[in-house]
């Protein structure tokens, strides 16, 4: 029997993840697994059976985040370098953030999050520039801006890892501990989120939106620094001296991310289904994308929000049971984890097994922003518990 | 009769099994646990009714507001969703089976045509070689398939992402799994215990030894959670479980020993870790087990798990010098013991004395001389109340040492008559010895007229010597006045002297009055300073020695308002912690957890994988060529489909034209 095998190789025997890969996406995990190789060796002996699982654990994690998306390739090179550049430029001695050049200017850990800041707060503007102006050279700045904030962001953050070593070895801890902390980390997940989303659907016209949101964050953090000289590196508290912050704090801050990227993309679909309705060819209804496809961004974003957030529930269920004595406790914080967790059980469920969509949901997505506000912000400044941590 | 029940029933089973009734209760579930949140649980129930008054504080407490988490509606809500969740399952789940067996390989030509995917493809291929590239196409793209073959035509029915489906059994079987587990820890059994009159929690402040049977539970208990604080060197063979406003004594099966506790600290004083060294009596083993638990490091013995929750004093003994502010008595040196409460006899009237607790850091802001806030150790403080015999108290926070503020040391007493109020200082110079006597002795000087006179005659004939005021009988009248007035400032103040003016003099008067008489009594407390510095061998005063009697007259001016008869200055202590120690057995807890990852892989099965089918019929013409129906459809991601569907009616398209050609 004569198939034509070649006609239908085209679309239905897809290449493998293998076979598409190019050389750079090879050089690129080569030099994953040799820098994970490299901290292992280098420091195994200070390392737990926890860490070290991590960083295996790691290496086929990020390499296939990578190969997944490609642009985390360049993206990581590009904190690596700096982050090992800032840590160099230290030489072993923290005395040296006000004294050199590079690190006074750029590249100690504060310079490095107000750089990001300010690019953040710019990559907002060229977005919006871009929307009214209606042109692509704008817009597609502002990705850039965006990028370059997300460098500074993430490398902020580990080079304030290594100086929290430098400050005193027994402060020595991953930078997810405190409000001022987890701000940056906020900004850095839900830029990179927003950003996948941007390639896969091809399109930069939410960018000011979802940016807002990191601005008023960014807009905080500052506030915070400068008035509560928040940025200052302190011990940690007995309480969290756990592996089990490393994770669930970071997989709490993908839920809140993208709880936020949802509200926004709400956002813009309440202003386009009033512009729809009001003028079909308006000039707004033309420029935003259309419903469906809002709707169906904001879903998937609830979706991923959804399923990382239960895993960062979990996780901290899993640490109060080893640091508090019980895995449920009813802790102010933990509750609004759990009210925060129906609520978009409750949307999930409207709109995947009732179909609904529309304006309800959206704002519905926006109001789940404030819950989720509340149970993150709000919990720690106005009610007291176990999580009394990270006080304003 | 029997129809109508059955269909009571099924209504019934419809109704928990529905989606409204799913969402309702998810939302429901949210809204309470909010109260829980804003309302501070579990607090004495009189800070309750103080908060609310009486009309209120009764209502909300039926409603079980107090402890919401346990309250009988927000139970019923959580039953309610575990059953809605089971319902639910057990009605979706023969209809998933069905639809994961079924292939629909006898779909119709026209409801393949009505899906929002479909496409008609015309080609001249034999039917064999166009069911060789539909098979091949749906294996590469990973379908499962059946071919059905008709008189009319053949249908290839296929479909793939049966994970969607484990996805939603694991994520709502999770969901039971998970509430059965929580279910197995809770109180549920201690609740049903006390509705029905067999437990009753104590409210009382007593030794557990004295607590009636009503409020114990025995070794066996399934499972608890409650904690205990043991002092440094002791044995505790029980746990206190807190319900409500009281509590319940759990019996352990073993003894825990508590032999040291530790607080680590960081090089700036925060601390760093907290750790008990603990022993294990157990009468199943001969030999005690010894071990370090600290936080984050829990020890697990035969299923009970124990933390290191807390820390407080465990009876420090504390030496005390009680220094009455009234010369006529004399010092008393007491010793104590924290938590034990002492009667002690005062000028006027018996005190009882309780020490509350003992404090060895006292990491506090402070200010320094440029006005810049930073965290410094104040050393150890004692808090205790003083209660009369009223029954009224008041609560002193004494520290041991002298504290620096603004660059002058003070010994430093915070007073407050309850809990909630802020406290207000008596900052008492401390001397060049760093003690308190200096300040005594003045203050005893002051109160004695024979050495006031002596003071302010010497000084009066001094500056009176050849004033033309030097009158005898005026001499005489000034220092009588200057006698009264500082009588009347040690014992009562400023304050004090004012009001006396103000019985004495026509309103109009009062102030040039009292600006006069002020200047007399100042004359007279520096002459009565200088004579008590003199009394040391000191006769020239510098700066510093005109600050100390500033501030000592500071703080005569405000012992009219502090409330005790002595100063109460801690001479000496002996330290003694008790660890705080949490204890749990939960047997659900592994269930939880099981349920937890059912959910986690369900969660994300439902989301990442997408349900889909594909048919491929396939119909000869009369004219020799066929027609090839392709149709599709998918639960998720339509957009996402659009894209994919399109694609491969483009590749058929191409294959099926490509051997055509
Ligand atoms: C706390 C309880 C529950 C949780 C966490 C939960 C979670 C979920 C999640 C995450 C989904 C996937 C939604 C999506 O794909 O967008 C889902 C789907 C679904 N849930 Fe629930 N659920 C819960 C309770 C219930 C209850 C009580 C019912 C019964 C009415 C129910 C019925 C369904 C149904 C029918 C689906 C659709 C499954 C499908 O066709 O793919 N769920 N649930």
């Amino acid at each position: 029997m004569s198939v034509p095998q070649e006609a239908m190789q085209e679309f239905l025997d897809k290449p493998s993840l293998l076979q598409r890969l190019k050389t750079f996406d090879w050089i690129w995990a080569a030099l994953v697994v040799l820098g994970a190789a490299f901290v292992f060796m280098r420091y195994h002996t200070a390392m737990d059976v926890y860490e070290k699982s991590f960083l295996v654990l790691a290496v086929p994690g990020l390499v296939g985040l990578g190969w997944h998306w490609r642009s985390i390739e360049p993206y990581t090179l590009a904190v690596t370098l700096i982050s090992l550049l800032g840590i160099w430029l230290y030489h072993g001695d923290y005395a040296n953030a006000e004294k050199v050049f590079g690190l006074k200017y750029m590249f100690s850990s504060q310079s490095a999050i107000m750089w990001m800041s300010a690019l953040f707060v710019l990559a907002t503007l060229f977005y919006f520039a871009g929307l009214f102006g209606n042109s692509e050279f704008l817009e597609k700045t502002g990705s850039g801006l965006t990028w370059t904030a997300l460098v500074m962001g993430l490398s902020g953050l580990m080079i304030r890892w290594y100086e929290s070593y430098l400050v005193d070895p027994e402060f020595g801890h991953i930078p997810v501990s405190n409000l001022y902390e987890v701000f940056i980390l906020f900004c850095v997940i839900t830029g990179l989120l927003y950003l996948f989303y941007e390639q896969r659907y091809r399109n930069r016209t939410l960018g000011g939106f979802v940016l807002l949101i990191i601005s008023a964050a960014v807009a905080f953090l500052l506030w915070y620094s400068f008035d509560r000289d928040a940025h200052k590196i302190q011990p940690l508290v007995p309480a969290l001296k756990s592996y089990w912050m490393k994770i669930h704090v970071p997989a709490n801050f993908i839920g809140y991310g993208a709880f936020a990227l949802a509200a926004m993309v709400s956002v813009a679909y309440l202003i386009k289904d009033a512009a729809v309705k009001r003028a079909p060819d308006g000039w707004t209804a033309k420029r935003l994308p259309s419903l469906d496809m809002l709707d169906d961004l904001t879903y998937k974003a609830i979706a991923l929000g959804f399923a990382f957030f239960t895993i960062a529930t979990i996780l901290g269920a899993m640490w109060a049971a080893e640091a508090w004595g019980g895995y449920w406790s009813w802790d102010p914080k933990e509750t609004w984890a759990l009210i925060v967790w129906l609520n978009y059980a409750a949307w999930l469920h409207l709109r995947f097994t009732k179909g609904w969509r529309g304006t309800t949901m959206a704002w519905w997505a926006i109001i789940g922003l404030f819950v989720t506000l509340f149970a993150f912000l709000g919990v720690n400044m106005f009610l007291s518990g176990l999580h009394s941590y990270g006080e304003l | 009769m029997m129809t109508n029940a059955r269909s009571t029933s099924s209504r019934l089973f419809h109704f928990l099994g529905s989606m409204n009734l799913a969402i309702t209760l998810l939302v429901l579930l949210a809204i309470a646990s909010v109260i829980g949140t804003i309302l501070q649980q579990n607090k004495p129930y009189t800070d309750y009714e103080v908060k609310f008054g009486s009309f209120w504080f009764e209502i909300y407490r039926m409603l079980g507001l107090y402890d919401v988490y346990s309250a009988i509606w927000f139970l019923v809500i959580l039953a309610f969703l575990i059953l809605s969740i089971t319902v639910c399952v057990i009605r979706y789940t023969p209809g998933i089976l069905r639809e994961l067996r079924h292939y629909r390989e006898s779909a119709k030509e026209k409801s393949l045509l009505a899906m929002k995917h479909h496409a008609v493809l015309t080609t001249n291929l034999p039917n064999p070689d166009i069911q060789a590239i539909a098979q091949q196409a749906l294996k590469s793209e990973k379908f499962r398939f059946r071919i059905a073959n008709n008189d009319s035509h053949t249908t290839l029915a296929a479909m793939s992402g049966a994970g969607n489906r484990w996805g939603y059994w694991f994520t709502h079987l999770g969901m039971i799994v998970l509430l059965l587990g929580g279910l197995l820890d809770s109180r549920l059994p201690l609740m049903l215990a006390e509705w029905q009159g067999k437990l009753k929690p104590e409210t009382r402040n007593i030794p557990a030894s004295e607590v009636p049977q009503i409020s114990r539970l025995g070794p066996q208990s399934f499972a608890y959670r409650g904690s205990v604080d043991v002092p440094e060197g002791k044995r505790a063979n029980v746990i206190f479980l807190n319900v409500r406003d009281g509590y319940l004594v759990q019996r352990l099966p073993f003894e825990v020993e508590v032999k040291d506790f530790r607080v680590e600290h960081y090089s700036t004083g925060q601390p760093k870790s907290f750790e008990s060294d603990i022993v294990i009596y157990d009468p199943d083993h001969k030999e005690p087990i010894s071990t370090t638990i600290s936080v984050n490091h829990p020890m697990i013995y035969k299923g009970t798990a124990i933390y290191q929750a807390s820390f407080g004093d465990g009876g420090s003994e504390i030496d005390m010098r009680l220094r009455p502010f009234n010369v006529q008595y004399a010092n008393q040196d007491v010793k104590g013991n924290i938590f034990q409460n002492y009667t002690l006899k005062a000028s006027n009237a018996n005190y009882q004395v309780e020490l509350k607790d003992f404090r060895i850091f006292n990491i506090n802001p402070v200010t320094d001389e440029k006005g810049k806030v930073h965290q410094k150790n104040m050393g150890p403080s004692l808090i205790f109340r003083l209660r009369n015999a009223a029954g009224e108290a008041i609560e002193y926070t004494n520290y041991m040492a002298p504290v620096e503020i603004e660059g002058r040391p003070y010994f430093i007493s915070g007073v407050r008559t309850s809990p909630a109020d802020p406290q207000r200082f008596l900052h008492i110079p401390a001397d060049s010895n760093s003690s308190v006597d200096l300040f005594f002795n003045y203050l005893r000087k002051l109160q004695d007229n024979a050495a006031v006179r002596k003071a302010v005659t010497n000084m009066t004939q001094d500056s009176m010597k050849d004033s033309e005021l030097s009158n005898p009988a005026m001499q005489e009248q000034v220092i009588d006045s200057m006698i009264r007035l500082t009588e009347m400032f040690a014992s009562s103040g400023f304050e004090g002297i004012q009001q006396d003016l103000a019985q004495r003099f026509p309103k109009e008067k009062v102030e040039e009055a009292s600006k006069a008489f002020m200047k007399v009594l100042q004359a007279a407390l520096r002459a009565v300073y200088m004579d008590t510095l003199a009394e040391q061998g000191k006769t020239e005063l510098t700066d510093k020695d005109w600050l100390f009697f500033d501030d000592s007259l500071a703080a005569i001016a405000n012992l009219p308002f502090y409330g005790s008869p002595w100063y109460v200055q801690m001479t000496n202590f002996k330290h003694i912690q008790a660890s705080g120690l949490q204890m749990t057995r939960s047997p659900g807890q592994n269930i939880v957890y099981l349920g937890s990852i059912m959910l986690t892989i369900g969660v994300f099965l439902l989301f990442y994988i997408a349900r889909r089918r594909l048919w491929i019929l396939i119909k000869p013409r009369d004219d020799g060529q066929s027609d090839v129906i392709l149709a599709g459809t998918t639960n998720r991601n339509q957009k996402d489909f659009d894209h994919y569907f399109q694609g491969l009616q483009s590749a058929f398209q191409r294959a099926l034209t490509a051997r055509g050609a």
